[in-house]
């Protein structure tokens, strides 16, 4: 059932890179047993770092311009998660620029009460670059991560694969910088063909985490919603129009094929993966009333979870792929409910708010549901934690806020916003802070964050 | 795609069937069904399959309406036409609510008699919402609001199979103000005739 389609081709190109990353031996006079992670001044207070530009060992443009680019990129992709503090970027001129990691000015750094400084070199190689970094902590002039990567001339991969080593090794925090957002929009302007009424299409669009590298992935000129990552972040299922009815399909999006999960059968909507990615669940009104389903990534074994004269939409999986949480009017106005992945047991309701809808189950550690609540002209972002039932809110009316996604280790949310006129992604901390666009162009909707 | 492989199925399934008889005892004796009133339940495809000759001889679905006149302008327009200016009003709905209230009633018993009296017509009913719910939620409201008009035109004798629904949410407001004026022609089952 498997239908080869072109899809947009250059995603392949940009996506899949892997980069080649190898330990650097540490200076022998290293001994082996110190911490090798940098601590704030007093406790509690995060540690304070510079990222310099990085040094070029060649004087072309374009290992310069890599230089640069990752020394940028890689301080905003490390100041992301809150981890570090960072002496401003417009004082490291006032500081000698190192040349190599043998004359860092330690002093220098110290001065401006620096714990850690990132140091990383390009050297130009015949088919791509060899970029080393070292983060040393400044008050011992030593070396505390050191690492080596090449085959890739992507400076903001580069960047990304930097910056999560480093957040791994420093903090011991699975960072988000390699992973991407996936939304739909309106951004090119086109018509649905043979309607009366003129009528603009959506389609399916990616971006890297912080809203750079976008790209489109669908291209059939008809309404294209509800992106979902599939977990391995291989592969995107959304709602499309393509045939007529709204049906689920799935976009292989780096081997260029889709398929339909649905298989023609009613109108289906709102895609959401299993966590093992083995199944999909969906709404839809084959059987004549809105409804929960579950069926194989093949669209095998469809099994229908919800019963309810009442609408049932919005599926949305926890982590331990047990249960599912969902959106019904069951009492008279959409809430939040949960019930057993396999349909069994009593449906328990989770919220008590005017209007609830688009539930979106944190990842571990955090046992949280983001969704969409009514606030009067529009929607603002809550988060309730499932075992106290403790609500907290992230956004508070600046224009109508929907459809929150979690980042996958579920410090950060995206969501859209009509705060800034048009409607568009932003992304936010869990906790309501650190706001920031990530879409410009057209209308934006629906953000879903890979794992 | 998906849709062509049950087709084939059900071509291929035919096919067995008419050779089976044929290999046998050509023909066999099978009632015929009565050929006049039945056509409105034949529009899909049969035509397509063709079997054997004899099962089916009537191949009437467009003939058998009782012919409009000919100075009929709805008859005579195309779909296209019919749809620019369509003759089948919109109903309009509550916030929240899917609901078919006395004024959505009398559009539909108007709507309904059209729909009779041309019976080639078949109508997909699309359920639409205003900005004032979620883009997700919104989907299965249209959804409901398509079904309450279609359950509702199935109830004053239009065949179920001559209506289609389709839900597009928020997506396609009808007009793009944001206050209550908008808003109410946002929330609506709107009609498209898409046979004849």
């Amino acid at each position: 059932m498997k239908s080869t389609a072109l899809l947009t081709l250059a995603l392949v190109a940009g996506l899949g890179l892997a980069i080649g990353a190898r330990q650097q031996p540490p200076p022998p006079q290293q001994p082996t047993d110190v911490a090798t992670t940098i601590s704030g001044e007093g406790s509690g207070t995060p540690p304070r770092f510079a990222v310099p530009p990085f040094i070029s060992l060649s004087s072309d443009a374009e290992t310069t311009a890599i230089a640069r680019t990752i020394g940028d990129v890689l301080w905003d992709d490390l100041n992301f998660e809150r981890e570090f503090a960072f002496i401003p970027r417009d004082v490291y001129a006032t500081i000698p620029a190192a040349k190599s990691f043998d004359d860092v000015p330690f002093d220098r750094w110290r001065e401006l009460n620096a714990d850690g400084v990132v140091v990383g070199t390009v050297q130009k190689l015949g088919t791509g670059f060899q970029i080393q970094v070292r983060l040393f902590d400044v008050r011992q002039k030593r070396q505390v991560f050191g690492k080596e990567y090449s085959g890739s001339s992507n400076a903001r991969l580069y960047a990304h694969t930097i910056s999560d080593d480093i957040h791994l090794q420093q903090r011991a925090l699975r960072g988000v910088a390699r992973t991407k957002l996936a939304f739909d929009s309106d951004r090119d302007g086109e018509r649905m063909s043979g309607t009366v009424e003129s009528r603009g299409v959506k389609e399916i669009y990616t971006a890297d985490y912080d809203g750079e590298n976008q790209r489109r992935v669908t291209t059939n000129r008809t309404l294209n919603i509800n992106p979902a990552w599939s977990p391995d972040a291989r592969s995107l299922a959304y709602t499309s129009y393509r045939r007529g009815p709204p049906s689920i399909f799935v976009s292989h999006i780096y081997d260029g094929i889709f398929e339909e999960v649905t298989k023609g059968v009613g109108e289906s909507w709102l895609p959401a993966w299993s966590p093992d990615g083995t199944r999909v669940a969906f709404t839809s009104t084959r059987d004549g009333n809105s409804e929960i389903y579950v069926a194989n990534r093949d669209g095998s074994n469809v099994r229908r979870i919800t019963n309810n004269p009442a609408i049932d939409s919005t599926p949305t999986w926890a982590p331990s792929g047990t249960q599912i949480a969902f959106t019904s009017d069951r009492s008279g106005s959409p809430q939040i409910y949960l019930v057993a992945a396999d349909g069994l047991g009593a449906v328990q309701r989770l919220t008590s708010e005017s209007y609830a809808d688009r539930p979106t189950w944190s990842p571990a550690p955090y046992n949280e549901i983001a969704f969409a609540s009514r606030n009067g002209p529009g929607f603002d972002i809550k988060i309730i934690d499932v075992a106290t039932r403790a609500v907290k809110q992230l956004t508070f009316g600046e224009g109508s806020n929907e459809s929150p996604s979690y980042a996958p280790n579920g410090r950060h949310l995206a969501f859209m916003s009509t705060r800034a006129g048009k409607a568009q992604i932003f992304t936010i901390t869990r906790d309501g802070r650190n706001l920031k666009q990530v879409t410009r162009t057209g209308n934006n909707y629906q953000p879903d964050w890979s794992r | 795609m998906s849709i062509a492989k049950p087709a084939l199925f059900v071509l291929m399934a035919a096919t067995v069937v008419a050779l089976g008889c044929g290999g046998k005892k050509p023909p066999v004796a099978r009632p015929l069904p009565p050929p006049p009133p039945v056509a409105s339940a034949t529009p899909p495809a049969p035509t397509t399959a063709r079997p054997p000759a004899p099962p089916r001889p009537s191949v009437e679905p467009t003939t058998v309406p009782p012919e409009p006149v000919r100075d009929d302008a709805i008859a005579s327009a195309t779909l296209d036409e019919l749809n620019r200016n369509s003759p089948l009003r919109p109903v309009f709905f509550a916030l929240d609510s899917a609901e078919i209230d006395p004024a959505a009633k009398a559009v539909l018993d108007a709507n309904a008699p059209l729909m009779k009296r041309y019976p080639g017509w078949v109508v997909t009913i699309e359920g639409h919402c205003d900005e004032r719910g979620t883009a997700e939620y919104n989907l299965a409201l249209g959804e409901r609001r398509a079904i309450a008009a279609r359950t509702y035109l199935v109830s004053l004798g239009i065949p179920a199979d001559r209506l289609k629904t389709v839900s597009y949410g928020k997506e396609f407001p009808f007009d793009p103000g944001h206050d209550d004026g908008a808003w109410a022609k946002n929330r609506r089952a709107h009609f498209v005739i898409t046979a004849k």
